[in-house]
């Protein structure tokens, strides 16, 4: 993975996978403390506490496509690098928590990418799930959620490309003035 | 119009653009409509399906094809990530491999926009007849 915005497209993913109905997904960059943080919340079917256990084991998985699970485990070891931390809290048909902190300033902290076109295209993805944003810095909060875009374009389809760029640009804009 | 920085700002572009397109008689019944479903697990992210996902949301709504592009899991075709399933109204679904953006170009010249088979399909020891 080579930034933020694709672990959380990961992590999006195994939302969806558990029948989520509601992902938060909250990115903190902190320049006074000097930490970033991602919060990502569901409420899907949830894990129990053995699999809670052995989920970030890249030779653990729930698939049965392939025998090996990466995701959370590439998640894990970003963090740790950073100097930071991973945790994992679920429970059986409740949701799952997700959250890795990385130094800010660490020279192994991934850059945030293209988190708008990540946004853009879970939400295009899956228009049935609802999808909350929210970026805080310490210049503020900027918070979204895609019920609120679906009510904004009304019955105009999300990939029309004037719709689509003002999406991403809507995003794109207010993330970085928060930056 | 200016650049879009609220949700107001939203509303007002789609009343815009509202006015200047018929709005799609398929999409309510999406058997009715091509389907294409990017791998999006762990391999899939990691091999760039996200740029290869925008692609073809980007180019299918330029060519004015009537398509859904969403995500899928993994296949279990791990090592010829991206792939990306096309199902064409009526017709088995087919999986593609190692799908970059000409090969993305080349799924919706010729497979999606024509029906023709093309190289690239899994299992990879897939030719066409000519080859």
């Amino acid at each position: 993975m080579k930034n933020l915005a694709d672990h959380i497209l990961d992590i999006v993913q195994n939302s969806l996978r558990a029948d989520a109905t509601l992902i938060e997904i909250i990115v903190e960059e902190n320049k006074t403390d000097d930490f970033c943080k991602i919060h990502i919340t569901d409420n899907g079917c949830g894990m129990s506490e053995e699999m809670v256990k052995q989920a970030a084991n890249p030779f653990f998985t729930s698939r049965s496509t392939r025998k090996v699970g990466l995701g959370l485990s590439l998640l894990k070891q970003n963090a740790e690098v950073a100097n930071g931390k991973f945790s994992l809290k679920s429970k059986l048909g409740v949701g799952t928590i997700v959250e890795a902190t990385f130094q800010l300033s660490h020279m192994n902290k991934p850059p945030l990418g293209e988190i708008w076109d990540v946004l853009y295209l879970s939400m295009l993805g899956n228009q049935n799930v609802t999808l909350a944003y929210e970026h805080r810095t310490n210049k503020g909060n900027f918070r979204i959620t895609s019920a609120e875009i679906h009510e904004g374009i009304g019955d105009v389809p999300m990939q029309n490309a004037e719709i689509r760029e003002a999406i991403t640009g809507l995003l794109k804009s207010n993330i970085k003035e928060l930056q | 119009m200016s650049k879009i920085t609220s949700l107001a700002d939203l509303k007002r572009l789609k009343d815009e653009v509202q006015s200047k397109i018929k709005l799609r008689e398929n999409s309510d019944n999406p058997e009715q409509m091509v389907q294409v479903k990017v791998g999006m697990a762990t391999c899939g992210i990691a091999s760039g399906a996200r740029e290869i996902m925008k692609y073809f949301v980007e180019e299918l709504e330029q060519q004015a094809v009537d398509a859904l592009v969403t995500q899928t899991g993994c296949m279990g075709y791990c090592y010829a990530e991206p792939t990306v399933e096309v199902i064409l109204p009526r017709r088995e679904p087919v999986v593609f491999g190692f799908v970059n953006k000409t090969k993305a170009q080349e799924i919706i010249d010729l497979y999606i926009k024509k029906g023709e088979m093309i190289d690239g399909i899994i299992p990879i020891t897939f030719r066409t007849i000519d080859e």
